[in-house]
Order: C-alpha cells, then structure tokens, then sequence
C-alpha cells in the first residue's frame, strides 16, 4: 500500500539559498505544532498513512481514534465549541471523507471552526475513479466555509496556515484541506504561521461608529426594549459575554437568547427571559413581539426563531450587528445593521452609552417590565408531576439541582430532550452549552462531550440524550472507555423518537408513522458491554440517587438509562408558519387547528 | 416597522473580481444553484496572468432583497476578491456577442443580408446556402437581431453571454 518515500535532500552545506525540505506528512505535523493544535481527531486509512507514520514518531499532538468519522468531526466541534480554539480532524480519503460530511455541514451551520485533513489518492490518479477516490472538494465545496486540494507540498504548510486562518476568522466555519498521498511523501518547503498573511481575506471586525451611535441613540429612547442575543456572542470570546453583561445592568433591559447563545448571559439573572423562539418561553417571544426596539446582538433570524415572517415583531425598530454581512437583511429588513465583530460593538455601544451620559426611560421600562412580569407569571414550563412516572422535565431538574456549585458542561442530541434541556439547564457561563441547533444533528451529543471532556479533563461533561440519537453515535463509547474519559449519557429514554411523535401528534392526526423504536437496546447492558458503568431510573424516587451514582464514575463513561413518561411532549410551542404571539402553553389547546395550510409544509 | 423593500423582480450584472484558482467558478455557480437564485447569464475569463486575477460577470433578476443578498454572500467566498452590482452603482455599459447561422436562399438569402446591414453585423463565414453573422451589442439588441432574422432561416445561435463595465474613468479595481 505504501508508496517508495522519495529521499529527502540532504541539509544544504554551502549554497545558503537551498532551503530544508521537509515531506508534507511533516509538514503538516509540524504545521499543527506550529498553529497551537494538541488534539487532532481521526481515523486512519491508505491515503493517510504518511500522515499517521508522522505522528507516530512525535509526542506533541495526540491523536484520538474515534470510530466513526462522522463522530471525529463532532468531536472536533465540542472541543471548539467549549474552548474557542480551533478543533482539528484527519480522515482518509473516500469513505472517510464523505463519512465527515455530516459534521462539516453541521459545523457549517453553527459557525464553528474545524480544520479537516482528508487523504485523497495520488495526484496522477485523480480523476481516474482509483480505489477510494470521491471528489472531496465537490462534495465538501456547499458544507465548508471553504475548501483546498493541495497538489504542491511546497503550498502545504502555507495552505495550512491559511486554512486555520478562515476557520476562525470573521463568521467561524469549516475548512477542507485534501491531501494527495503523494504529496504526503514529497518533499516541501516549509513556512511558519508568520510568514503567512491571507492575500485577500480579511473579514471586517470593526463595526462604523456612526452606526453604533445611531443604535445607542434608538436604544436609549426605547419604552420597550429587548436584546435579542446569539451564537455570535460566543463565537466572539468570552469578553462579548461580559460586555454584554455590563450594558445588559447599564441599561436594565430585558434580555432573551437563541438556542445557541444560551451562557452567554446567565441565566439566573433576573432579567433573562429565557430562550426564545419554536420552543421559548411565553414572555421571550411575547416580548419580542411586542418590543419596540428589538437589539440583535450576533442572532441571524432564524426561521425557529421568526416563526411567521410577514408577522414577526411587527412594530419594532431593530438593530442587528453580525460579523457576516449576509446574515443581515436576509429575512428580516432591519433599520440599522452593524457590519462587525459583536463583542466589539457592545464595547462600543457601552462607550458611547457612557459618554452621552444616556440612561434608560424609567417610567417607560417600570410600565414594560410590568407586562413582562405578567407574562412570566403564566409559567409557561409549569408541567404535571408525578409520583410515579419521570417526568423528563423533572429529571432535568434534578439534574439541574444536583450539578449546582458544579462547573458542568452540557451537550445534546436532537430532539424533544434538547428542548427541555435548554428550557430547564441553566446555563450562566458561555462555552458550557454544545449542541447542534442548525443542522440539528441527530449523534451530535456523545461525540461532543468527548471532544469537551479532553479538552476540560476532571470537568464534569453530560451528553443529555434521547434513546433514538444515542444509537447514530453509539460507536463512539468505545472512544471514551479507550481515553477513560468520564462522560455522562443521560438519556432520557421515551421510546420515542419524541420530538416526531409530538408533531404526529399535534398535526397528523395521531398517525405515528416509524416513530417507535420497537427493539431498543438495554443501555445499562449496552454501557456495560463497551466497558462502561450502565444506571437506570424507573422512577422518581430512584432519580437522585442514581444521578449521584453517575455523578461519582471518573474514570469512564457513564450511560443513564431514565424511563420517562412517553406521552410527555414539549411546551411552549409556536405552531409551524404561526407568529410569536400564537404560542400554544400545553396540551389543552388545539395545534392542529393553529396551524395554517402553508405551516404544515415547514419544518 | 420597517417597510418592506417593493417586491418587484429586476435584472442586475454583477462584476465579481475572483482569484483565478482551481473550483472558484465551481463555488460561484454552486452558490446562486445552492440558495436557488437565478443565472441569466455568466462569463469569465482571467483578466490579469501575473496576478492571478479573474473576471466574472454574472445577470441576475431578482427581487432587490436577493440582489442584496448575491452581493453579499459572492463576497463571503474567500476567493472572492471583490463584487461589484453595476446595475447599481451607476451608468455602466454591456455588451454581448452572438454568431448567428442562417440557411436559406432566393429572397431570404437576401434579405438576411440586409438586416445584418441595418444592424452593423459582421459576415464572418459565407457558403451558397449560408452566412454566419458576428453581432456584438447589448442584450436586447441581439434579441431584436435574433428575432428579425430567425424566420429568415436562423437554425443556430451561439452568444458569448454579458460583459459589463462601469462607464467614466475609474477603474473598479
Ligand atoms: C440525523 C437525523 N435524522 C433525523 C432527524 C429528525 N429528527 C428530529 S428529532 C427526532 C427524534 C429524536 O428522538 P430521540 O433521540 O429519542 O429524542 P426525543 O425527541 O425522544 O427526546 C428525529 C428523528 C434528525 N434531527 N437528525
Ligand atoms: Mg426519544
């Protein structure tokens, strides 16, 4: 399978022109050294095998084996997503390559930065449908940021450089860089990170003052505002969370957060309403909906946040600040767009706030804030306990209640579950909070709290999980026993596909259409099997002493099998092509009534 | 609050300064299929060796909420150098070329010949049955060209798609 590994020059002696080469599975590493990178994950194979022999023979960069790269490539995204660094992968070529796809695309969509190293056949075989041969750039080209096939080891450790460079720069995203095997074996010329400057990307960060003073005036003559906050906040560093605490207090206005913006304001806080959108709580959207000044702060106005476009906050003036010019305008025309990196603008905003001696419209606010409280009062994620069924919001409120004082992190899979989980986990910390919220990636979960728990050895990190995603990633068990790694599965085990059955339910008149799983494995065997500790909960009594019990495993991975009510389905809920103020509090009032003809064809 | 922009469909040409690298065209064109805008027509061709530099220029018609929108996502491609809606930004000029074969003899033949005339056309290629006409002029012109000369025997067209560039002495870049 291995190539004849051409001879590498030997070191110039006399003509000081002849610079060292290096061959590019060299490179690379050296390349990753030089970027900072200790973790890579992946998964070996023929045209990677270079590459692996070079990390054989080094110690700086460990190499985690996943089992599946779908599971790297998450992996990679946890990691990034709980450190702000760059998460890195390495596959080979085919197979591997279009196995990783799922996870570009979903890093794609939540603006997280991953570097992918895929092994592609020789150069001169490209095109020749060699063995494991797939057009990796063609098929990688709409789920990237941006893509290379690298056909020169002297551009190699330049590429590289560039490639970690779009990953985190501007809007976050993932980059391919596929490497012939060839090229893996030649020698090439190597440069560091300094050397390297991107010829033409330079994303704009800094957003126009008179933008941001525009803004501040309308935020300051507000009666009834709101910040509407994002995964941008994140993605910006830790400094926007403070910022964005700071003038949250200056100003006392209510704030609320996307599903992936969760931590960045604390949720404890009392002016947090909670997350709003398709699953937010009553007073986020009903104060959306009636705002006046509506501040985005790094949110892009997604469609399950929006709900029906023609009606979305219909008599506000909106402010809307992201890092990518795209985001803005897209779906809904705002009065004053900030082009720029939002933690930035908050600094701004802070600044000018503070200089035009501005505060907030008391009387004004007293009155909002009244309704608002009103709205609250309505508690709308009261749900009916139990004494004899786990209730799944219950199980994640003693969950809750047991981590506190804790530092946990949290991942999801997709679902019914994960709604619940950022309803009823209280976030107060950003880059505590993973989970797939564009794609919504069914297997995202136990990748991620692998890639976390690396990166936060001795942290407790909780894969909250339904029983149907835990299966797409199931594989990756076997990873955490390997690096005896302490992660948590929480599964809260409806034998339904949950978040299907309730849609069924509510608008296809009950027909379960393949949403039960008939055979399901037993997870404390299943956890058992792979060398890990297996719990279950059968009822509400057992909860918190088996959530202790998982609390206590440290040395592998934890599955907890809680048997929860299978009828239970998630509340609040905006129907399909319905307005914020059309949200539907339980199970009393009618959905399927609620949703309109052109709703039932929505996601 | 704010007014919504009139939704009322418009045709703009975009110039799109692109680094001339292997996939550009492919991403370009893979955008506007992708998020389901319109081509009406593409051209490109390197426009500077030494520095690696391509041209593009693309129509598209649209509502101007999309026309926004192709603005800016052209310009989050890394390779993307520079983007620039001439439709907007001021008097710009476009021009087209079409090599139109026409079949025919008697009258037909030559009255094929006559409109070329009137419409300064080129005859580039010449048999006993037939003519290829070069014709370069703005879209619309070669619609009209196209038109008039089609039921005089037209059975192939070929055009080179639009090129466009902002009138006046600046360059775009
Ligand atoms: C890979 C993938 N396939 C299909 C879906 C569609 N889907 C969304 S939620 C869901 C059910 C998830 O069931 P489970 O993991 O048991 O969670 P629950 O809703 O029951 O909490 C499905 C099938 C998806 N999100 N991802
Ligand atoms: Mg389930």
């Amino acid at each position: 399978m291995l190539q004849p590994i051409p001879k590498v020059q030997d070191e110039p002696h006399t003509d000081k022109r002849v610079v060292s080469k290096i061959n590019g599975a060299d490179i690379l590493v050296k390349a990753l050294r030089d970027q900072g990178v200790d973790t890579v994950f992946g998964y070996p194979g023929g045209a990677v095998l270079p590459i692996y022999d070079a990390i054989f023979k080094q110690n700086d960069i460990r190499h985690i084996l996943v089992r599946q790269e779908g599971g790297a490539v998450h992996a990679a995204e946890g990691y990034a997503r709980s450190t702000g660094k760059v998460g890195v992968v390495l596959v080979t070529s085919g197979p591997g390559a279009t196995n990783a796809v799922t996870g570009l695309a979903d890093a794609l969509l939540d603006s997280i930065p991953v570097v992918c190293f895929t092994g592609q056949v020789p150069t001169h075989l490209i095109g020749n449908d060699a063995f494991q041969e797939c057009d990796t750039t063609g098929i990688t080209r709409p789920c990237t940021k941006h893509n290379y096939l690298v056909k020169d080891a002297d551009k190699l450790a330049r590429t590289i450089h560039e490639a970690f460079h779009v990953a985190r720069s501007g809007r976050p995203g993932p980059v391919v860089i596929d490497i012939p095997k060839d090229v893996q074996l030649t020698p090439g010329e190597y440069v560091s990170p300094a050397q390297v400057t991107h010829k033409t990307y330079q994303p704009k960060t800094m957003p126009e003052l008179d933008a941001i003073e525009r803004a501040v005036e309308l935020i300051a003559d507000a009666q009834r505002p709101i910040f509407y906050t994002g995964g941008g906040i994140i993605n910006s560093g830790s400094k926007a969370s403070e910022s964005l605490r700071k003038f949250a207090r200056m100003t006392g206005y209510p704030v609320t957060s996307t599903l992936m913006g969760l931590g960045a304001y604390p949720a404890s806080d009392p002016q947090f309403l909670g997350m709003l959108g398709m699953h937010g709580t009553y007073e986020a959207n009903l104060a959306m909906h009636g705002c006046d000044v509506m501040i985005n702060l790094g949110a892009r106005f997604d469609d399950r946040v929006t709900g029906k476009l023609s009606e979305f906050s219909p008599n506000s003036k909106k402010i809307h600040v992201d890092i990518d010019a795209s985001s803005i305008n897209k779906t809904i025309v705002v009065d004053i767009p900030i082009v720029g990196d939002v933690g930035v603008a908050i600094e701004q905003m802070i600044k000018v706030w503070e200089k035009k001696k501005h505060s907030a419209n008391k009387a004004a606010l007293a009155k909002w804030w009244a309704q608002i409280n009103e709205w609250r009062a309505k508690k709308c994620l009261a749900y009916k306990k139990s004494d004899t069924i786990i209730k799944p919001q219950y199980a994640l409120e003693r969950l809750r209640d047991l981590t506190k004082g804790v530092e946990t992190f949290i991942t999801t899979e997709v679902g019914q579950h994960q709604m619940w989980a950022a309803q009823f986990l209280h976030f107060d910390e950003p880059n505590h909070w993973m989970t797939s919220g564009g794609l919504g990636t069914m297997g995202y979960g136990l990748p991620a709290a692998i890639g976390v728990q690396l990166a936060h050895p001795g942290k407790l990190v909780i894969d909250v999980a339904g029983e149907a995603s835990i299966l797409m990633n199931i594989q990756e068990m076997s990873t955490a026993v390997q690096y005896r790694l302490p992660v948590k599965i929480f599964i809260l085990n409806n034998q339904w596909m949950g978040m299907v059955r309730q849609w069924q339910e509510l608008i296809h008149g009950g027909r379960y259409s393949e949403s039960y799983t008939a055979a399901l494995p037993d997870f404390v065997k299943l956890a058992e099997a792979f060398g890990g500790v297996g719990l279950r909960a059968k009822t509400p009594a057992e909860l918190d002493g088996v959530i202790k019990q998982m609390m206590a495993v440290n040395d592998r991975p934890c599955i907890v099998d809680v048997c929860v009510d299978e009828k239970e389905n998630c509340y609040p809920m905006i129907p399909s092509g319905r307005a914020h103020n059309e949200m539907i509090l339980n199970s009393d009032q009618d959905i399927s009534s609620k949703t309109p003809d052109e709703g039932l064809v929505l996601v | 609050m704010t007014d919504q922009i009139p939704q009322v469909i418009q045709r703009h040409v975009f110039s799109v300064i692109v680094d001339d690298e292997a996939g550009v065209l492919a991403r370009v064109v893979g955008l506007f299929s992708g998020r389901g805008y319109n081509i009406d027509s593409l051209t490109v061709a390197n426009v500077n060796k030494e520095q690696g530099i391509s041209r593009i220029t693309i129509v598209s018609s649209a509502v101007p909420q999309i026309l926004e929108q192709i603005e800016a996502q052209l310009n989050r491609l890394v390779p993307v150098r520079k983007v620039v809606d001439l439709t907007s930004t001021g008097p710009m000029l476009e021009r087209e070329t079409a090599l139109l074969k026409v079949n025919s003899t008697g009258e037909k033949r030559i009255e094929a010949l006559r409109i070329a005339d009137v419409f300064h056309a080129k005859t580039i290629d010449a048999t006993l049955q037939s003519f290829i006409f070069e014709f370069s002029g703005t879209n619309e012109e070669i619609n009209n060209f196209v038109e008039l000369i089609t039921p005089l025997g037209l059975i192939e067209v070929v055009r080179s798609g639009v090129v466009g560039i902002a009138r006046g002495s600046k360059a775009i870049f």
